[in-house]
C-alpha cells in the first residue's frame, strides 16, 4: 500500500501517457509525428521541471543542454563515411567517430551532463534575477558556438542526413521512466533538500543544507536528460541547425511548464499535452480557413501567438498553472503517523 | 595607430554607446522600482520601428515619422505596464519575468502573422546616410546625430530626475520602492512614468537603431535589449548611472573587439560579451562601477 501511495502520481500519468502513445500508433504519419514530438517535449519539460520546479530558479539553458546533447550525438550516429557531405569542415580527428543509437544516446546524455557540471558550479549560487539573466547569458552563449563552431556543428548551416531512427514506443518508454524518475526524485532526500532550499535559503542552510551543492547535482541531473531528449530530437528531425534549439524552443517549453503548473511533475505533464492539443487544434483551425480561403489573406503563425496570450492569461490569472502545484493522486497522501 | 584611427574610434563607440546606455537606462528605470527584467523591452524598439516604417513611408517629412516611432514606443511601454506587467506586479520575481517574456514572444508572433515575417526595408532621409570628409576622417552624419541626441536626452532625463519632485520621487522608488511608498508617493503614477520615460528611451533608440541597419525584422528587437543586459549587469542592476556608463563601456568594448579581433573570431563577440555577464554576476554581482556594497544580513 504504501508503495502504491508513493507510486500512483507516475502509474496515473503512464496511464493517460500510454493512452496518448496508443492513439498515436494507431493514427497516420501526421498524427504520429505530433505525438512523438509530444513525448521528447515532455522529456524535456519534465527535465526542466526537476530543477525548476524544486529548487524555484528559472533556468532558460536547457534548450541550450538539448542542443549540446543533439550535436552530440550525431557526431557519433553518421557513419564516417558519410560525414564529409554532413559535416563539411569537421575536425579530421572526430571523423572516424562512430557507435550505435542507443550508445549515442547516452554519450549525449553524459557529455552534456558534463559540460553542464563544469560551466555552472558557480552559477548556482546566484538567485532571483541575478541567475536568470546568468542562466540566458549560457543559452546565448551556448547558441553562438553551436551556431558559429562550423568544425563540430557545421555552423550556420543545417545538418542533413541524420537517420531518422527515433520511433513512437522507444520516446514513449522514455517520457514514461522519465515521469517515474522525476516523481522519485522529488520525493527523494535531495529532492527535499532542494525543495527546502526553494522555501527558504537561509533556514535550508541554517540546518545544514549545502544549497550550492544539492542545486548543482539536480541541475547535472536535469541536462542529463536534457541532452538525451535532444538527441532523441536530432534523430526524429533528421536535418537541423542550432536556431532550432534557441528562443522559440525555450518558450514553448517554459509555456508548457509554466501552463501545467511547475512546482510538480503532473504539472509538466498536463502542460506539454494541453499546449500541444491547443497549437495542433489551431494549426487546423487555420488550415482549413486557408483552404476555403475564408478571408482574403492566407494566415500562418497563428497557433504561438494564441499560446503566448494563453500564458499571459494563465500567469495573471493562475500562476500556479492548470494543476496548481498538486501531483495528481486518487488515494490521499500519507500522514505523518505513517 | 595615429589620431585619425583614434579619433573614428572615439565617435564609433560613443555613438553606439551612447544609444546602449539609452536602452540600459530605460531597462533599469523598470527593474529598480519593479525588479523586473523585462525582456519585452526589445519589442518595445520593434514597435517604434514599425510605426517608423509605415510613417517613413507617407508623404509626410521624416521627422514627424521619427516622431510618430517615439510616440508609438511610449503607447506600447505604457499599455504593456498596464494590460500585463501590473496584475502580476505582486507575483514573485520569476512570474514577472516570464510574464515579460511572453509579451516579447507575442509581440514578436503578432509581426510575424500581421506585417511579414521578412525584413522590411525602411525609407532613409538622405542626411542619415552622408557623411561627412574631413582631411582623412570620415564622419557619418547619422553617428553624429545619435551622439548629439544620445547625450540630450541623457541631460534631460538628470535634470528632471534631480530637480522636479516626480523625478526625484522616481529616484526614490528606484532606491527603496517600499520605503517611498511609505512616505507617500504614489506607486501607480511613478511606475507608470517609469514606463514612459523608458518608453520613450527605446523610441529613441529605434530610430538610430533602424537607420543603422536599415530594416526591420520581427526579430530586430533581441539585439539591443540582451546588449542592455550585459550593460546593466556590467553597471550594477540597481543603479542607473551605473546603467548609463555599463552602456557606454559595452558601446566602447563592442567598437573595440570589432577593430581588434580577426572576421572569424568576431561570429563569437556576442558569446564573449555575455561571458563577461556571467563573470561579473559571479564576481562582482554590484556591478563593475557601483559604488554601493550591498550585504544582505540574516
Amino acid at each position: 500500500m504504501a508503495l502504491l501511495r508513493r507510486l500512483q502520481t507516475p502509474i496515473i500519468l503512464s496511464l493517460i501517457l500510454i493512452g496518448i502513445g496508443i492513439y498515436g500508433s494507431l493514427s497516420g504519419r501526421v498524427i504520429e509525428r505530433v505525438i512523438i514530438e509530444l513525448f521528447i517535449n515532455l522529456m524535456l519539460v519534465i527535465a526542466l521541471q526537476m530543477f525548476m520546479g524544486n529548487s524555484g530558479i528559472v533556468s532558460f539553458a536547457h534548450v541550450g543542454f538539448m542542443g549540446i546533447g543533439a550535436f552530440t550525438s550525431i557526431l557519433l550516429t553518421i557513419p564516417p563515411e558519410m560525414k564529409g557531405r554532413a559535416l563539411r569542415e569537421l575536425y579530421p580527428v572526430l571523423q572516424p567517430l562512430q557507435a550505435g543509437f542507443l550508445p549515442a544516446l547516452l554519450v549525449a546524455g553524459i557529455v552534456t551532463a558534463i559540460i553542464a557540471a563544469i560551466i555552472s558550479y558557480p552559477l548556482m549560487r546566484l538567485s532571483g534575477s541575478a541567475s536568470v539573466i546568468a542562466t540566458f547569458a549560457l543559452l546565448v552563449i551556448i547558441h553562438v558556438i553551436l551556431k558559429n563552431w562550423t568544425q563540430v556543428t557545421n555552423g550556420p548551416r543545417a545538418v542533413f542526413g541524420v537517420e531518422t531512427v527515433t520511433s513512437l514506443p522507444m520516446v514513449a518508454g522514455a517520457a514514461i521512466a522519465l515521469v517515474f524518475g522525476a516523481v522519485l526524485f522529488k520525493d527523494s532526500n535531495l529532492g527535499l533538500k532542494l525543495l527546502a532550499s526553494r522555501e527558504d535559503e537561509k533556514a535550508a542552510s541554517s540546518i545544514g543544507i549545502n544549497i550550492v551543492q544539492v542545486r548543482w547535482i539536480a541541475f547535472i541531473i536535469s541536462a542529463f536528460v536534457a541532452g538525451i531528449a535532444g538527441a532523441l530530437y536530432a534523430h526524429f528531425l533528421g536535418q537541423f541547425g542550432a536556431d532550432q534549439f534557441y528562443l522559440a524552443e525555450t518558450f514553448l517549453v517554459l509555456s508548457m511548464l509554466i501552463i501545467g503548473g511547475s512546482a510538480s511533475v503532473s504539472g509538466a505533464t498536463v502542460g506539454v499535452i494541453v499546449v500541444t492539443l491547443l497549437t495542433e487544434a489551431f494549426r487546423q483551425v487555420e488550415a482549413s480557413v486557408n483552404i476555403a480561403q475564408a478571408l482574403p489573406f492566407q494566415i500562418s503563425g497563428a497557433a504561438p501567438l494564441l499560446v503566448s496570450i494563453i500564458m499571459i492569461l494563465m500567469l495573471i490569472l493562475r500562476p500556479d498553472g492548470i494543476v496548481g502545484g498538486r501531483e495528481l493522486r486518487i488515494i490521499p497522501p500519507a500522514t505523518s503517523t505513517d | 595607430m595615429n589620431l585619425t584611427d583614434v579619433l573614428q574610434f572615439l565617435l564609433s563607440s560613443l555613438s553606439l554607446g551612447g544609444l546602449y546606455a539609452l536602452m540600459a537606462l530605460g531597462l533599469s528605470l523598470v527593474y529598480g522600482i519593479l525588479k523586473l527584467v523585462n525582456f519585452a523591452y526589445g519589442e518595445v524598439v520593434l514597435v517604434g520601428g514599425y510605426a517608423l516604417l509605415v510613417t517613413a513611408r507617407g508623404p509626410l517629412p521624416w521627422l514627424i515619422a521619427a516622431l510618430a516611432c517615439v510616440a508609438f514606443a511610449v503607447i506600447i511601454s505604457v499599455l504593456l505596464e498596464r494590460v500585463a506587467f501590473r496584475p502580476v506586479r505582486n507575483a514573485s520575481a520569476n512570474t514577472m519575468l516570464i510574464t515579460s517574456f511572453a509579451v516579447s514572444i507575442l509581440i514578436q508572433n503578432a509581426a510575424r502573422l500581421f506585417i511579414s515575417p521578412r525584413p522590411q526595408a525602411v525609407t532613409l532621409p538622405s542626411f542619415f546616410t552622408r557623411t561627412i570628409r574631413i582631411g582623412d576622417l570620415f564622419i557619418s552624419q547619422r553617428d553624429v546625430l545619435s551622439l548629439i541626441v544620445s547625450l540630450i536626452a541623457l541631460g534631460t532625463l538628470v535634470l528632471f530626475l534631480r530637480r522636479t519632485t516626480i523625478g526625484i520621487a522616481m529616484r526614490a522608488a528606484a532606491d527603496d520602492f517600499t520605503m517611498s511608498r511609505v512616505l507617500g508617493v504614489r506607486a501607480n503614477r511613478v511606475i507608470a512614468l517609469a514606463f514612459v520615460i523608458s518608453g520613450l528611451l527605446a523610441g529613441i533608440v529605434a530610430v538610430f537603431w533602424v537607420a543603422r541597419i536599415g530594416t526591420i525584422t520581427p526579430e530586430m528587437g533581441l539585439t539591443p535589449v540582451l546588449i542592455a543586459f550585459v550593460a546593466i549587469v556590467v553597471g550594477g542592476m540597481d543603479s542607473l548611472e551605473g546603467a548609463v556608463l555599463g552602456g557606454y563601456l559595452i558601446g566602447f568594448l563592442t567598437v573595440g573587439l570589432q577593430t581588434v579581433l580577426p572576421q572569424a573570431a568576431l561570429e563569437f563577440q556576442q558569446a564573449f560579451l555575455f561571458l563577461i555577464v556571467i563573470l561579473v554576476l559571479l564576481f562582482k554581482p554590484d556591478g563593475l562601477i557601483s559604488e554601493r556594497r550591498s550585504i544582505e544580513r540574516v
